[in-house]
């Protein structure tokens, strides 16, 4: 049978007399098959390998992140029967790889959802991770005679995509929204499908907030890539008015904004992330221009330029990462973008017309 | 360290009539901002909603309304850009079918 065969988006509906999941066999994850009445169902590892882990590591830095999927379809962990709980989940592989590593010496179903490789939450968000989605997959995998038992575990961050009382009424399953975390699955499964309080709340430790920063380093390194092609061309014609220094400043703004701002977070005054990120980029700017000595007369139009410059730039990058971060509502980013946007604007380009006029004119 | 965004902001409502105390929205909430009081559910801490809507969604008697959207400053600008609505795609992905 050739993948190439069909569309993409039902590889389940395919092969159900062979496998109900059409999985990579080639994949190292899958550790053999569950013959079923309705087909065979893949098993999954609950150890990641190497290529697992460097594979995380990839997507963190953004290689090959928008292709980084499993197969969608009914997964099973251990050794499940008709009494075994199904838990939900995305078919993004970070995500099941997140998933399956916290289920060692669980029997259970995996029912991935296709959610185009994004996460839960986000997928939640735009809706692939959702009701119509979820229905479909469960008649798909023929999920009522793989379970005697009619009721779905699913990541509370599923929730934003999710109508549990419609998913009910459509397919009798009962939808219960296990923990944030899957590392709190186990406790979670043990104790009778009881959350705590703690398990239901969405935190952003500064290791999460640091696993994000490679990927948004990243981002700015490709645009950055943009400003240095413009600063090497004017010291082709220009008598090579930018080096090192400029380099560095401008460099360190970057890091400001894209890694600095977002580890220190909750410790920096005030809310909105841009003004965060600008303070943050002022101090930066600040001692850069004192151990540079370019508060003297000399050197003065460009100490203002790189004042009016960088701070905006670290105020830019650090209101992107509302985007990555976890509790910022649309409101409040339209709120605060209203404000930052034009004065970040207004403030770069006079800050380039001065760094410009003290450069070329030298 | 609990992170507070902008006060005031988030267009969170709930209509306490239609509320039947079930209870979902404290369950499906990430950020705690429902409580239930005598079987009625509670708007305790509105500054930390994130408008993300799991609430509306399963709400089973339609108490809930909140206008929600990414709160993600990359997206809204693609969205002034673009002319469309902002919507996390900046991992691409595009369609095969």
């Amino acid at each position: 049978m050739s993948e190439e065969n069909h569309c993409c988006c039902s590889p389940a509906g395919c092969c159900a007399s062979e496998s109900v999941t059409a999985h990579d066999k080639k994949d190292k994850w899958v550790t053999g098959e569950i013959p079923m009445s309705q087909g065979s169902v893949p098993a999954a590892l609950t150890k990641l390998n190497f290529k697992d882990i460097l594979g995380a590591w990839k997507v963190r830095w953004g290689i090959g992140r928008a292709d980084y999927k499993i197969i969608p379809g009914l997964y099973a962990v251990g050794n499940p029967d008709h009494t075994s709980p199904v838990l939900v989940s995305a078919n993004y592989k970070l995500t099941f790889d997140t998933l399956r590593k916290e289920l060692s010496g669980l029997n259970c179903w995996l029912l991935i959802l296709d959610t185009k490789g994004i996460n839960v939450w986000c997928a939640a968000g735009k809706g692939t991770f959702g009701t119509d989605e979820l229905v479909n997959r469960i008649s798909l995998t023929g999920l009522p005679g793989v379970v005697s038992h009619r009721k779905l575990i699913l990541p509370q961050l599923g929730a934003p995509g999710v109508r549990a009382h419609e998913v009910a009424r459509q397919t009798g399953f009962t939808v219960i929204y296990g923990p944030v975390r899957a590392c709190d699955l186990k406790t979670f499964l043990g104790s009778g499908f009881k959350a705590t309080k703690e398990m239901r709340t969405v935190k952003f430790t500064m290791w999460d907030r640091l696993v994000l920063t490679p990927m948004v380093l990243a981002q700015s390194g490709k645009t950055s890539l943009l400003v240095f092609g413009v600063l090497f061309l004017i010291n082709l014609f220009a008598a090579r008015p930018f080096g090192l220094m400029d380099f560095i400043a401008y460099a360190g703004a970057v890091v400001t904004g894209a890694v600095i701002m977002p580890v220190l977070l909750p410790f920096i005054p005030g809310r909105a992330f841009a003004w965060k990120g600008w303070l943050l980029g002022l101090l930066w700017t600040a001692w850069l221009v004192w151990l540079n000595g370019w508060f003297a007369p000399g050197f003065l139009i460009l100490a203002i330029g790189y004042i009016l410059i960088l701070p905006a730039l670290s105020a830019f990058l650090a209101m992107n990462f509302t985007g990555s971060s976890t509790y910022t509502s649309f409101s409040g980013v339209i709120k605060e973008m209203k404000i930052a946007v034009p004065l970040i604007a207004l403030s770069s380009v006079a800050g380039i017309v001065l760094v410009l006029i003290n450069k070329l004119s030298l | 360290m609990k992170h507070m965004y902008l006060k005031n902001v988030a267009t969170l409502r709930l209509s306490v009539e239609k509320c039947l105390g079930c209870g979902r929205c404290v369950e499906v909430c990430p950020h705690e901002v429902f409580n239930i009081n005598e079987k009625k559910a509670l708007i305790k801490e509105k500054d930390r909603c994130m408008e993300c809507s799991a609430c509306a969604m399963n709400c089973p008697a339609n108490a809930i309304a909140v206008d929600s959207g990414v709160g993600c400053a990359a997206a809204v600008i693609m969205g002034w850009i673009t002319g469309r609505e902002p919507s996390c795609d900046c991992s691409g992905g595009a369609e095969c079918c």
